[in-house]
């Protein structure tokens, strides 16, 4: 056991930052990303960093990336969040449709898909939820079906991140009418600008269009643009819904950045407080708690990565990751706020005229939606009980 | 980097925890609970009969001299390769000290004869000796004095008498830790049972078997003073903490397992109680705190094995960890199992009261998050300003 980084890892992390102290735009210069002028910024880096070929180091080179192992990635997310590099606007395709099509896709839709995904030149969202399927996925009812050698898809998807200005939508469609839940389902590879294709933009708390719905009523999509076999979709879409989607989707240092800024943001404020004895050691615990969790996350992370890349396939330990990360980013944030006081609430200039969330608050507001997106933590509680533990089936 | 376990490490923990299922089952350690068993912190009878032929076969597997030197008749192996084996104590709820003899007391003779102590004449072929004898499982050893519960581990021996030390009555040898004389610092000293004068404390978990330590510090049993002993001391409250981790790991483990046992053949309103979300949520949030844990001991156990610098707090990080993850196992699990729980005949409370110990020991949880809390700030300050706060 050896936590040191490797010489060729310790390069690969100097590489980057160098990098990217060189090319990262200052944090939080960018407009949101839930705007079209800051959605087209951050296009914009994606394809800076693609075209130094960092935006997706862990793909083969074949398709842009650098055949970086997990570690290097770890290594990687580590200098991007230590240097406050943008959001992903590219996430969606890169994190989540990447390693099904690299898993799933033919040479053809690889070659066709990845590098203009890796470029950002095309931006992905996910057509998952609808209305009346959330959580339960199997309950989709949006429906594909053969019509002169092609698929017609009819239906709705809602909550798609990213909808209003994405190029493609990855979606799952209910094809055979005559199969129920999880079976008889398709993985479809869909533009948003094809006829029939509907987006409207839904409003959020915090003001921002972060997501839409999306309405498909007649829309055609060839052959070619369905990724795995026809009626496999559910395993095609689960199949990286384990340990490697658990890593890719939210690397460490997203938590360990934040969580070091957490304790920053105490020690300045507490002289500033002037808090009482009893004050202070309560919010000290609270402080430290958070602190340490994120060392935690980070840490089974690389425990994870390391057992990935020996070969070892990590199961249902992975359920885990979910309800962790997004706890410990809700903790360091409330802590965030609690520490802010009374100010907390109050918006800043945000550049363009108008005003919006400090960095804080708008950390708060989206850590809120952690516990919600890619799966409940309800529905990551029953799965590490049932497959953990297991425990029945309800 | 490889952050993983060997085969080899893989394998003597394995082979550790079959041992133990045969050799420390519910029924062996509950006879230690048991109000009719007589003192069990004394040695003679079935239940010291027990001890002893527990302590051999772990012996056999080179457990006990794990961290002693090849030419001390140990296996040369580090911390990585006892973390693991600890952790199966843990499982197991080992009444014996193997945490005390080969976590703390073996890497410190160890490291003494290793090491050129200014601090004054050391018996040098005395403690060659015991931890020969210790490392063959000729003896056993433990630990007191040591009040991890502070910020800076404290002595807590004091007129001559060190409390709460485990495995009394069972252990030959104690490292105990006394204040110096004349306010000259700590010392630390090694105490031969027949030394002391040794009365056994009733505690919640017998098992431990706790008892008070009455004796004379002498030159001739010290082993540190000065500036080596604060040292000295400071790394036997870490050992501490990384050991009791490992030992909560596996507790919290069995007690998790147990109620998921449990929550599988308990049946009320027609079906088992595991259907139920409420009941499968609790266990999902002790299991996810468990998991989370568990990388951060083993990573402690590394940094000590490879003496890195940062190595106090990655063991107060992972005691915190372990502490809290063992809390919320033992307090789920008693929940889970019920009124029945609650009970004697049970054996959850086998477990749950070697954790409530362990928890508590070495550092609680909110003392260890308030050390690492203290050096993070310390390394924070003076550097530049945070990018994206």
């Amino acid at each position: 056991m050896d936590l040191d980084f490797t010489p060729a890892e310790q390069a690969f992390g100097d590489e980057a930052r160098r990098w990217l102290e060189a090319h990262a735009p200052p944090p939080g210069s960018l407009a949101s990303l839930d705007t079209a002028d800051g959605f087209e910024a951050h296009r914009r880096w994606e394809r800076t960093m693609y075209d130094d070929r960092w935006s997706v180091v862990n793909w083969p080179s074949a398709y842009g990336g650098r055949d970086a192992s997990t570690i290097e990635w770890l290594v990687f997310e580590e200098e991007y969040y230590r240097v406050g590099a943008p959001k992903r606007v590219s996430q969606n395709g890169i994190f989540l449709l990447a390693p099904t099509m690299l898993e799933y896709g033919t040479d053809a839709q690889k070659a066709r898909f990845l590098p203009p995904m890796a470029s950002a030149d095309e931006i992905w969202c996910q057509g998952w939820s609808e209305p009346d399927a959330g959580s339960d996925l199997a309950g989709i009812r949006s429906r594909a079906r053969r019509e002169g050698g092609r698929w017609v898809l009819d239906g709705q998807k809602t909550w798609c991140s990213r909808g209003a200005f994405a190029e493609w939508c990855f979606a799952i469609f209910r094809s055979d009418p005559e199969a129920e839940r999880h079976h008889g389902l398709t993985y479809f590879l869909v533009p948003m600008d094809a006829p029939g294709v509907t987006v409207r933009p839904i409003p959020q708390l915090d003001g921002e269009t972060g997501f839409a719905e999306v309405f498909f009523e007649g829309v055609v999509v060839p052959d070619d643009q369905v990724l795995g076999g026809v009626g496999d979709g559910w395993r095609v879409a689960m199949s990286t819904a384990g340990s490697e989607r658990g890593l890719n989707l939210r690397s460490p240092a997203r938590y360990t950045e934040a969580a070091g800024r957490l304790v920053d943001l105490y020690a300045d404020r507490l002289a500033e407080r002037g808090d009482a004895a009893e004050t202070a050691s309560a919010l000290a615990d609270d402080v430290a708690r958070a602190y340490v969790d994120a060392e935690a996350y980070r840490l089974h992370t690389y425990w994870t990565a390391s057992a990935l890349s020996a070969g070892h396939s990590v199961g249902a330990e992975a359920s885990c990751n979910k309800i962790f990360w997004s706890e410990t980013d809700l903790a360091i944030h409330r802590l965030a706020l609690a520490l802010a006081g009374p100010a907390a609430e109050e918006l800043v200039p945000d550049g363009t005229g108008g005003f919006s969330p400090g960095p804080w608050l708008e950390g708060y507001l989206f850590a809120l939606a952690g516990p919600i997106y890619a799966g409940t933590n309800e529905i990551q509680r029953n799965v590490v009980a049932e497959r953990l533990l297991g425990l029945p089936r309800g | 980097m490889e952050f993983a376990f060997t085969d080899d490490q893989r394998e003597l923990a394995a082979a550790v925890r079959q041992v133990l299922e045969r050799e420390c089952t519910p029924a062996d350690l509950r006879v230690l609970h048991e109000a009719s068993t007589p003192d069990p912190a004394a040695v003679g009878g079935d239940a010291g009969r027990r001890s002893r032929e527990r302590w051999r076969v772990l012996a056999e597997l080179g457990a006990t001299g794990l961290l002693a030197p090849e030419g001390a008749g140990g296996l040369g192996l580090d911390d990585v390769a006892l973390v693991g084996v600890l952790e199966e104590a843990g499982r197991a709820a080992l009444p014996e000290p193997l945490a005390e003899t080969a976590g703390l007391v073996v890497p410190v003779l160890a490291g003494l004869l290793e090491r050129a102590t200014p601090s004054g004449p050391v018996d040098g072929d005395r403690v060659e000796r015991t931890l020969a004898t210790l490392a063959g499982g000729g003896s056993v050893a433990t630990v007191g004095g040591v009040d991890a519960g502070r910020r800076h581990p404290v002595v807590t021996t004091e007129n001559g008498v060190t409390p709460r030390v485990v495995a009394t009555g069972l252990a030959d040898v104690a490292v105990l830790v006394a204040g110096g004389r004349d306010g000259g610092g700590p010392e630390v000293h090694l105490v031969d049972g027949t030394a002391a004068h040794t009365v056994t404390t009733p505690s919640l978990d017998r098992s431990r078997r706790l008892g008070r330590w009455e004796w004379t510090p002498d030159p001739a049993t010290r082993l540190s003073a000065g500036e080596d002993a604060v040292d000295l001391l400071a790394e036997l409250a870490d050992r501490g903490a990384v050991t009791a981790a490992a030992q909560l790991l596996g507790l919290a483990d069995r007690m998790i397992t147990m109620s998921a046992a449990y929550a599988v053949d308990r049946y009320q309103f027609g079906r088992p109680i595991g259907s139920f979300q409420a009941v499968k949520h609790q266990l999902a949030d002790a299991r996810v705190r468990l998991e989370f844990a568990r990388p951060a001991t083993y990573r402690a156990a590394e940094s000590f094995a490879r003496r890195r610098p940062g190595r106090s707090v990655d063991a107060a990080m992972a005691k915190s960890l372990a502490s809290d993850a063992a809390d919320v196992a033992s307090r789920v699990a008693l929940q889970v199992h019920g009124a029945i729980g609650y009970t004697f005949e049970c054996d959850l409370h086998l477990f749950m009261k070697r954790a409530w110990a362990l928890s508590a020991s070495w550092g609680d949880a909110v003392t260890q998050r308030a050390r690492v809390l203290a050096q993070v700030l310390a390394d924070r300050r003076g550097r530049p300003a945070a990018a994206g706060g």
